[in-house]
């Protein structure tokens, strides 16, 4: 009797710490890859610089030439509810659809499974405030910022949709849609900034651990910045180039980006 | 021999003497960075993050006036900065930049920028630093690219040097392009007008009988915009100038607020002497069509000043000896040396 309690003991103990390797070992101080990226398509399908042809809501056709936002500020939850906030000088990233090599944000974070993601289309109040020795990288206005930067009204710009359109009579076709906007220096001035947030468990959790790298892959329907709250017409207006225009296409924007799925 | 001895021990001291004297008279004085004049206020311009050096503020004077820093290499910030014209572009209503296009503003004085809170007209830029983005990209001024200007000086035989000499690196940072140009700018202080000389004490400066009644008027009544020292309260204000053809909005087009619409910032009252045409446009030629303005001519378009319209009489009502005293106060307000300071110049 003794001898079976003593087996019976030992093999429980087999089974749950068989029980435990069979569930991932996440170590929050360590740390992971995870990168997300940044999708572009239009309705359903993948976007084409300068050859794809799209309608929009206003039942326009149109092309794009350029497609470029700022994501910043990211942050993920976790699945016991903590938020890990990606440290801020390395949470700006700037998606240049003519670039494949800016597609994904690359981010090191704690070990763990993530249940949500959030970040800022854009850049902040504070970072758009900050003395120019702090505006390094994608935020450079002698290089990536260059052609996203108001230098009139100091203020990088968030988002930034070029491209062509029969339906605009004037100057060839051509609409310019730049939404910028972070809420003023000193005086109150529009304001744009969208923060995103994204359910991750429907589509796939994030699994993120340090032996492996994790990829979140995000879809950008162009579409909905150009409809939702607001249909966008090109032929009522086809050039956006400071804050308070910009404003319902920011609306729109905030909800162009879904999460498709993860590859863990 | 004795006395021999002696004298050639004299005349050997005086020749070491004078060879000293002369080595320092060729040593230069030792570079002053900024100094705040003892009449003027705290600057506003946050010199913590970027203290004023020789070698730093010596690579901003050589940036203010390089012709890389256009497109075509045409034109650089000292071509509408004249010094001469307290760093306006005198005679010119708007100013012209890269192949002659005309702007829709009159180029502001690079004068006690470390005393403002905002930049341009409207104020669209905050942060000194940020200020020469803004000219060099604009299509009507120097119509060039950040990056380009930055490979230019890279490219360039002396810059690298010039950068390493003034930041320890060959590198050509935007911060440090900026800053330097910063440091220029910041340097260009007008503190020595008469009206300076009189609120220092120094030698027996006083105002005469004009100047000084002119004085009381300017307080009483164009002081509240155009304060002392400094001579502008830095705010954006309608001034009641009639809308022209342009339609220039001012303040509203970086605010979007409808109440900034026809807003322009208070520009200050130093060295109005050299600095004609007058108000955003240019478009009042002379210090006494500017006084005329404000007693006859002011409109009510939308966000008129209230001190423009009190007692239900637009504008502000002066005689002609008022008029006659305020401007001579005005000409105390002139710093001629401020135009020749070498150390601004090319």
């Amino acid at each position: 009797m003794k001898k079976f309690l003593s087996i019976a003991v030992l093999s429980t103990i087999l089974l749950s710490s068989c029980k435990k390797d069979s569930t991932p070992e996440y170590d929050p101080n360590v740390k992971a890859d995870l990168s997300v990226e940044f999708d572009n398509i239009a309705g359903t399908a993948d976007l084409q610089l300068n050859t794809g042809n799209y309608t929009n809501a206003a039942g326009e056709s149109f092309k794009v030439t350029k497609l470029k936002y700022y994501v910043s500020n990211f942050k993920l939850t976790n699945a016991n509810g903590t938020v890990y906030t990606v440290p801020q000088n390395d949470s700006y990233f700037l998606i240049d659809e003519s670039d494949p090599a800016t597609h994904e944000a690359e981010l090191s974070v704690p070990e763990g499974e993530y249940t949500s993601v959030s970040f800022v289309l854009g850049v902040d109040s504070l970072r758009n405030t900050m003395d120019v020795s702090q505006r390094t990288g994608v935020l450079d206005v002698s290089g990536a910022a260059a052609d996203m930067y108001w230098s009139w009204n100091s203020g990088y710009i968030f988002f930034k949709m070029d491209g062509t359109s029969p339906s605009i009579p004037a100057m060839g076709g051509v609409f310019q849609y730049h939404v910028g906007g972070f809420g003023g220096y000193s005086s109150p001035q529009p304001n744009n900034l969208k923060t995103i947030t994204l359910d991750l468990t429907a589509r796939g959790t994030p699994k993120v651990k340090a032996s492996k790298s994790t990829n979140i892959h995000l879809m950008v329907d162009i579409l909905k910045a150009l409809g939702g709250t607001t249909t966008m017409s090109f032929a009522t207006i086809a050039m956006i180039h400071s804050a308070a225009p910009g404003t319902p296409v920011a609306n729109n924007y905030t909800n162009m980006i879904r999460h498709d799925h993860t590859e863990n | 021999m004795n006395r021999k001895y002696w004298l050639f021990i004299i005349f050997f001291l005086a020749g070491i003497y004078a060879c000293q004297k002369e080595v320092t008279d060729t040593i230069p004085a030792p570079f002053v960075g900024f100094q705040k004049p003892t009449n003027f206020p705290e600057p506003v311009y946050h010199f913590n993050t970027n203290t004023v050096t020789k070698d730093g503020f010596e690579l901003g004077r050589k940036l203010f006036y390089e012709t890389m820093l256009s497109a075509n290499n045409t034109i650089s910030c000292g071509s509408c900065h004249i010094q001469t014209a307290a760093f306006t572009h005198h005679g010119h209503t708007v100013s012209h930049g890269i192949f002659d296009r005309m702007g829709t503003r009159n180029s502001p004085p690079i004068m006690n920028l470390a005393w403002n809170s905002s930049f341009m007209w409207d104020g669209g830029i905050a942060d000194l630093d940020l200020q020469a983005v803004a000219p060099i990209t604009n299509h009507l001024e120097m119509d060039e690219t950040m990056p380009n200007v930055l490979n230019k000086l890279r490219s360039s035989p002396q810059y690298p040097a010039l950068f390493k000499k003034a930041y320890g690196s060959e590198d050509i940072t935007t911060t440090a392009f900026l800053k330097s140009l910063s440091q220029f700018m910041a340097m260009c202080v007008s503190s020595n007008s008469k009206y300076d000389s009189v609120m220092r004490h120094q030698g027996n400066a006083t105002f005469t009988a004009d100047e000084l009644a002119g004085r009381e008027l300017v307080k009483q009544k164009c002081g509240n915009c155009h304060q002392e020292p400094l001579f502008t309260d830095n705010s954006f204000r309608n001034n009641g100038l009639a809308i022209s053809m342009v339609n220039d909005e001012g303040r509203y087009l970086v605010t979007q607020n409808s109440a900034d619409r026809y807003r322009f910032k208070v520009p200050s009252l130093r060295n109005l002497a050299y600095t004609a045409p007058y108000m955003h446009d240019g478009r009042l030629l002379t210090l006494s069509a500017v006084l005329d303005h404000y007693t006859t001519q002011v409109q009510n378009t939308p966000n008129l000043d209230p001190l423009l319209q009190q007692n239900s009489t637009l504008g502000i009502p002066l005689t002609a000896e008022e008029k006659t005293r305020i401007t001579a106060f005005l000409n105390t307000l002139n710093d001629r040396s401020f135009l020749f300071d070498k150390r601004l110049s090319d």
